[in-house]
């Protein structure tokens, strides 16, 4: 099985009949590190997460299936029985990071060990010392060792967001999906969470799909790209590939609201202003929400 | 705010204006009536106040100065009342953990939550007093009793609490334990009961408090504690001994509130 990621004419219609993927089709083989590129609001988070069978396609579309790892994870608009097994081979980073902030950093990445930990122990929250140097060592790989015995909430963004990639790794996930996930970060964070997302691909083999709302990012870490607009696949080639024609497609109006720098391939300059980050947070709360 | 809106409204024409002050005065004259029909209905009358405040001055002088001399058993049954409360209060946490959890709207489908949030609305409805009396019924005179109406009618309100706070959380991280295969148990135990923690022990505290005030009273029905003897005392006409037992649940109830408040700090 070299194919990690299948999601064959997937369609979601938001409730109020907004149409956020439409006949979306794709493949993704083992060991790739993909980028999904797109406008907000395009449909890149809404693909992210019925992959991880965390939002559930239309019953109406025919033919609709999604599968990773060569099991399925939804198929004509209803879960898989044992979708829970197989999320547990799927690492999902957020782009708000999503860890409990109350709980230390090390219990955050335990709770990647939860599949594998026995019912009774998980509920005590009583993880041996094996299993809590295994959430150490995967820390220690993304260069956040110290802050193990800290509250996830005392850490800034992008040590947040490496925490997460830990947990995906003390998951032993085969596939990590990232919904944005440096949108919410600095210059500097967000080319640590790329360069550790990239060195996981390339030295653990995982395959790693990754939203980005920068294309600077994507053409810069991920060989292939994928695009969107308005929840269709527009473009899915190599990401030398990509020509400024194609961005303004994709991008529209958006250009002006966002500004020229944001195809700059040069990371220093790469607007993180918070009007992006709130307006690209707004949206994918707002989808959560529909 | 409210000025920046009226200010964006366009005037209102002549015969709204009107309208909208026929509207004010009709409101305040259901008021008043609605006022006035209470007052008949409590047959509030201050004058007795005037005409009996001889009698009051008389009452109250009994009262004074207060008898101390059976400090010991007030002690000892003021301790009971705390026992009373602290397991009244203890049994009902443990019962509101999983019972708020089944009234939230973002845990259990509807057809579990809206029976428990009903069963838990009549928990809360019955007053500990009714309780008691059942409870002494049941089980007999004595501080048991007391522990048990407390325990029902603290399920009640704390479960409620409980599952108000459970349906405040932020839902993300509760999706982050999901996506790693987690099962449903593990995402509250995870990504739930953290988040409500301090909510959850802020509302505990402050239920004990209210639950050893009440604890003064069940003993009135005879459910144990200092009430028997305050309502032995009330009964007798010995109102000097009242007087101290009073003074003693007044320094009581003072001196949890404040320990409580201290405790209560650290969690939020």
């Amino acid at each position: 099985m070299t194919e990690a990621v299948r999601v064959s004419r997937l369609r979601k219609t938001f409730r109020g009949g907004k149409v956020a993927l439409n006949d979306v089709s794709l493949s993704v083989q083992r060991g790739e590190m993909i980028a999904l590129i797109g406008a907000s609001g395009s449909g890149k988070s809404t693909l992210l997460r019925h992959i991880a069978g965390l939002a559930i396609a239309d019953r109406a579309q025919t033919g609709c299936e999604i599968a990773v790892l060569g099991n399925s994870v939804q198929q004509g608009g209803r879960l898989a029985r044992d979708i829970r097994a197989l999320r547990g081979r799927i690492g999902f980073v957020f782009q708000q990071f999503n860890l409990v902030e109350r709980l230390t950093v090390e219990t955050n990445v335990l709770v990647g060990l939860l599949i594998r930990v026995p019912l009774w122990r998980s509920l005590l929250r009583w993880f041996t010392r094996a299993e809590k140097e295994i959430a150490q060592n995967a820390l220690a790989r993304v260069g956040i060792r110290e802050c193990c015995p800290q509250r996830a909430g005392t850490l800034s963004g992008g040590q947040q967001q490496r925490a997460a990639i830990a947990r995906a790794l003390v998951q032993k996930a085969e596939v990590i999906l990232a919904d944005e996930p440096i949108a919410s970060l600095d210059p500097e964070s967000s080319r640590r969470v790329m360069e550790t997302l990239a060195r996981i691909n390339r030295e653990d083999g995982i395959t790693v799909l990754v939203s980005l709302h920068q294309v600077g990012y994507a053409t810069r870490y991920c060989p292939r790209v994928v695009a969107l607009r308005n929840g269709e696949i527009v473009f899915d080639g190599p990401s030398a590939a990509i020509t400024p024609a194609l961005l303004s497609d994709i991008y529209g109006s958006e250009i002006d609201a966002i500004g020229d720098e944001e195809f700059s391939v040069d990371d220093t300059r790469l607007p993180t202003r918070p009007a992006i980050a709130a307006f690209a947070g707004g949206l994918s709360l707002a989808e959560a929400r529909a | 705010m409210t000025d920046n809106a009226q200010t964006l409204r366009p005037a209102p024409s002549r015969p709204d204006m009107l309208r909208n002050s026929f509207l004010k005065t009709l409101g305040y004259a259901l008021a008043g009536a609605f006022l006035i029909w209470s007052w008949q209905g409590a047959e509030m009358n201050p004058l007795v106040l005037v005409r009996e405040s001889g009698n009051i001055a008389e009452l109250a002088g009994d009262f004074f100065p207060p008898d101390f001399t059976e400090w010991r058993f007030y002690l000892r049954e003021m301790i009971v009342t705390l026992q009373l409360a602290v397991w009244g209060t203890l049994l009902a946490i443990i019962l509101a953990v999983p019972f708020g959890l089944l009234c939230s709207a973002n845990i259990a489908p509807w057809w579990i939550y809206q029976p428990m949030r009903r069963l838990m609305d009549a928990f809360r409805a019955i007053n500990e007093m009714v309780f008691a009396m059942l409870f002494v019924v049941a089980v007999g005179l004595g501080p048991f009793a007391g522990v048990l109406a407390l325990f029902v009618h603290t399920t009640g309100i704390l479960a409620k609490l409980f599952s108000e706070a459970v349906e405040s959380i932020d839902p993300r991280p509760v999706e982050g334990i999901r996506a790693t295969g987690a099962l449903a148990i593990e995402e509250i135990v995870f990504g739930v009961i953290p988040q409500v923690m301090p909510l959850w022990i802020s509302y505990s505290l402050y239920r004990f408090e209210s639950n050893v005030r009440s604890a003064t009273v069940v003993g009135m029905v005879g459910a144990g504690g200092i009430g028997v003897v305050m309502w032995e005392g009330i009964r007798g006409f010995y109102f000097a001994q009242t007087c101290a037992v009073i003074i003693m649940i007044v320094i009581t109830v003072s001196l949890v509130d404040v320990i409580s408040a201290q405790i209560r700090k650290r969690f939020i």
